[in-house]
């Protein structure tokens, strides 16, 4: 891949983050109201000084009018994105190349999912007219198959690696417990974690994101011009998206113990911001958390960890809120909850947070590093999309 | 000399253990068990999978019609013998038709065909339902017959089985009818349909050996099969047969299954007689009894083709293999209960068009390989996945190819008419990855390295559409690194 990147060309100087979770008394509209009123508060515009609009989500609605509608915009350019659970991440990844062209001066971001309107447990999505031979497996389904594989792999025994995946699992609990707009906001033990009843394979609904309604959005402006909005913008350093070809899902040279379209991308947004060793360059990481085991696995794709020791690395509390890369401090898609065309938004309001030290005191990250990652995936292990992001409070 | 160039039954794997029955609502049942079809199989997969057994016995076997008899069709107005036809590749200039409603109708194909010309797949198939506790329910049975009927030194070779002639007697009776849409069959008292069928059944087979010129005693097996389980019995002594002549019908590891049995019993006898012919040779008569509405009598004699006759796997080796059905899940796939369903979006309806481009994939199970890579591409693609090349792909049928389970996972969520899912990602013997859903096998049973085989089913059923693909079932007799070939 050769991506010349937007280094340095495109700040965050504002963001807003609605609380996750099951908002039975918020609609959508609602929801793209409370984050668009915070983002253009904390950025101090109003939305006739945005110059145009990205919506993402994945199954809410159609069309930019899903946006310029609740917000009444006018005679504004808006552009819904869908890219499955990466969704909110698209938004932003448009916005910022769209400034980065010199095309606007001022774009806004925003994703948006009413899920729990749906009726039914976990996600579902709506295919197109098939001939029925799809497969119609769920995510965690899919998903729960990197566990014995990687186990497998590295000769880990089932006991450790249940125990490692409820060290995620409790991890994020923990973050969550400490951050006010999460939906769950409870430590949960890893005993409970264990015995909680399983969804598909191994995995059990304590390996599982939540499901959660919720809305994020940034503004995005010229770096020369960040200063004109907020004295702490975050500049983009490095955004990569690749979109798998699905033959991981064919290809028997595949064994599902990494996630080479993740790689890929972490690769390219390394190369794009300049990081060559991550692990101690990045404050923290925002990642796609969907189940415990794909967390476990990005460890590994993203560089933070050596291919075989990412378990032993989560074991020895790395990855922890105190530990040496916090990863998902705002408890990630587990304990924050995901709804899918928000969540790629909700990872940057994270290391807009952290970066800024706005975070609560309670999960506010001590460290003198200035960079943050994030990551969202979407589809299944052999066949995905992956974006990974690197932002910063300095120049060069 | 026209007759039977190959023959196969197919048995579901499932089994009721008819005293499972009693044992729930303290009456019905009885000894024994019935096959049962899993609630991804209709009459029409039955029947495929039979046909797959009888094409693969004699790979050479060119048929220029397929017929399709059944009692118990999963469509009306359309044909469903298109389905079996898309399933077994058969080229678009042999047609297909089906022999519907009647549980004569199975017989009535297999007849034509002795007395029509070329080569005929006469598949037959049956999954035979009955209210709670009756006797139809415990005493009927599943299963998939397959009979090519055709002529001597023909592509497929000679027969194995010459047609000596038939005698049928014929008479408008009720013993036992339908309603179009009931699921259950009403039957008249037992009495009044014994005497009838004993009456015509002494009719028909003595018509019989006198058109080929045979006496009863002449005959070496006699397979006598019906719906009426004590006129089958009660005729037995009035046909003038050899002691130890009758052949078992099935109906303690079967049970009656409609328009397939006399195909399936068919089958299983050819295969026996294969499997001793060292023993006592050929030119053995078989007689073939059927009573439905009258009675129907076919006569055969073995030839020394039959030596060389081998079926995939034999009617008594899928007698012997099934496993126990719990009596409320054979409730629920039969639709007489209605279980909870998990809280998922139930499918959608196939797309007659989507599914219509894709018939050799969706099936046939023809993937496709990349001529320069050797890539094989499950479902069929235009640009390869290896090396990139476009438009470079030959076909490649799947369908009888056998795999190794790489790794698995139990779906407890997704919707499924008999949940949990089951799926494995297999590696298929010569090239392939395809992740798919296992049938046929309970959940904690399954292990990495078991090998599996292609089994066409039908996966769900939207407004009246029913949704028809391939699952992987295990193959219990092999492991990983062992081959049964």
């Amino acid at each position: 891949m050769s991506s010349h990147g937007i280094r340095d060309r495109v700040a965050i100087v504002g963001m807003g983050c609605t609380t996750f979770g099951e908002r039975w008394d918020k609609g959508l509209d609602d929801l793209i109201v409370e984050a668009a009123q915070e983002t253009f508060e904390s950025a101090g515009l109003t939305k006739d000084k945005v110059d145009a609009y990205w919506f993402g989500t994945a199954q809410s609605g159609m069309s930019g009018i899903t946006l310029a509608r609740p917000l009444q915009l006018e005679n504004k350019p808006v552009t819904r994105v869908e890219n499955y659970c990466a969704t909110g991440a698209e938004a932003l990844r448009a916005a910022a190349y769209a400034v980065a062209s010199g095309a606007y001066d001022v774009a806004m971001a925003l994703g948006a999912e009413k899920v729990k309107d749906g009726g039914y447990q976990g996600l579902n999505s709506n295919n197109p007219p098939n001939d029925g031979t799809a497969r119609t497996l769920t995510a965690a389904a899919m998903f729960s198959m990197v566990a014995p594989a990687y186990g497998a792999k590295y000769g880990i025994d089932d006991e450790q690696m249940t125990d490692v995946l409820a060290t995620i699992s409790s991890k994020n609990h923990f973050n969550g417990a400490r951050n006010s707009r999460a939906q769950f906001r409870k430590e949960v033990s890893k005993e409970t974690i264990c015995a909680s009843p399983r969804v598909a394979g191994g995995l059990g609904v304590f390996d599982c994101a939540g499901v959660a309604d919720g809305a994020a959005a940034a503004i995005v402006v010229r770096a020369e011009d960040a200063h004109l909005y907020t004295d702490k913008p975050l500049y983009i350093k490095g955004l990569s998206f690749v979109a798998g070809s699905g033959s991981g899902l064919i290809d028997p040279d595949y064994d599902y113990t990494h996630f080479p379209e993740c790689e890929a991308a972490a690769i390219d947004a390394y190369q794009q911001a300049g990081v060559t060793d991550p692990r101690r360059q990045l404050a923290l990481a925002e990642v796609h958390d969907c189940f415990t085991p794909t967390e476990l696995v990005l460890m590994e794709d993203l560089g933070f960890a050596e291919r075989g020791n990412a378990w032993k690395e989560v074991l020895a509390g790395t990855f922890a809120l105190n530990g040496e890369l916090p990863v998902n401090p705002d408890g990630g898609l587990k304990s924050f909850g995901h709804p899918v065309g928000a969540s790629g938004l909700r990872m940057f309001f994270e290391c807009w947070l952290q970066l800024r030290r706005e975070a609560p005191p309670e999960r506010q990250i001590d460290t003198d590093r200035t960079l943050a990652l994030t990551h969202n995936l979407g589809g299944y292990p052999g066949e995905m999309v992956s974006f990974v992001s690197v932002v910063g409070t300095e120049l060069g | 000399m026209r007759g039977i160039l190959s023959a196969a039954g197919y048995v579901p794997y499932r089994r009721l253990d008819r005293a499972e029955i009693n044992r729930f609502f303290g009456t019905g049942g009885g000894k024994g068990a019935r096959a049962v079809a899993s609630h991804d199989e209709d009459t029409s997969t039955l029947g495929v999978e039979a046909a797959r057994l009888a094409l693969r016995a004699r790979p050479d076997l060119e048929p220029a019609a397929l017929w399709f008899a059944t009692s118990t069709p999963a469509y009306l107005d359309k044909t469903n013998a298109t389905v079996l036809h898309a399933a077994l590749r058969l080229p678009s200039a042999v047609p297909a038709f089906d022999f519907g409603g009647a549980l004569r109708s199975g017989a009535g194909a297999l007849q034509s065909a002795l007395t029509n010309s070329g080569t005929v797949l006469v598949v037959s198939a049956d999954a035979r339902n009955g209210l709670a506790t009756s006797g139809d329910e415990s005493l009927g049975g599943d299963a998939g017959a397959a009979i090519v009927v055709g002529d001597d030194d023909g592509p497929g070779g000679d027969v194995i089985a010459q047609w000596l002639g038939s005698g049928s007697a014929t008479d408008e009776f009720l013993d036992r009818w339908r309603i179009p849409g009931e699921q259950r069959s009403k039957l008249w008292e037992e009495r009044f349909g014994e005497t009838r069928y004993l009456a015509l059944g002494r009719e028909a087979w003595e018509r019989a050996l006198k058109n080929v010129g045979l006496a009863g005693d002449e005959v070496d097996r006699v397979i006598i099969t019906g719906m009426h389980s004590r006129a089958n019995k009660a005729l037995v002594r009035h046909l003038g047969i050899r002691e130890g002549a009758l052949r078992d019908d099935l109906s303690g590891t079967v049970g009656q299954s409609g328009t397939a049995h006399p195909g399936l019993l068919l089958a299983a006898t050819l295969e026996e007689e294969a499997g001793r012919i060292d023993d006592v040779g050929s030119a053995r008569v078989i007689a073939l009894v059927h009573l439905a509405d009258g009675a129907d009598v076919f006569l055969f004699r073995t030839t020394d083709a039959l030596r060389s006759f081998q079926p995939p796997r034999t009617v008594a080796a899928q007698v012997g293999d099934g496993a126990p059905v719990s009596y409320g899940k054979f409730l629920s796939w039969r639709n007489m209960v209605d279980l909870e369903p998990p809280r998922r979006p139930e499918p959608q309806r196939v797309s007659s068009s989507a599914a219509w481009r894709s018939e050799a994939w969706k099936f046939g199970f023809v993937g496709s390989r990349d001529r320069t890579s050797g890539a094989v591409h499950l479902p069929p693609a235009r640009v390869s996945m290896k090396g990139g090349a476009t438009d470079d792909m030959e076909p490649l049928p799947m369908a009888d190819a056998k795999g190794t389970v790489v790794t698995f996972t139990v779906d407890r969520m997704v919707y499924s008419p008999s949940p949990p899912v089951v799926f494995a990602v297999v590696d298929f013997d010569g090239g392939g990855r395809f992740p798919v859903e296992l049938t046929d096998v309970d959940d904690g049973s399954l292990a990495i390295g078991d090998r599996v085989e292609m089994t066409f089913r039908r996966l769900f059923t939207a407004d009246g559409i029913h949704d028809y693909f391939w699952k992987a079932k295990p193959i219990r007799t092999e492991r990983k690194g062992e081959s049964t070939q």
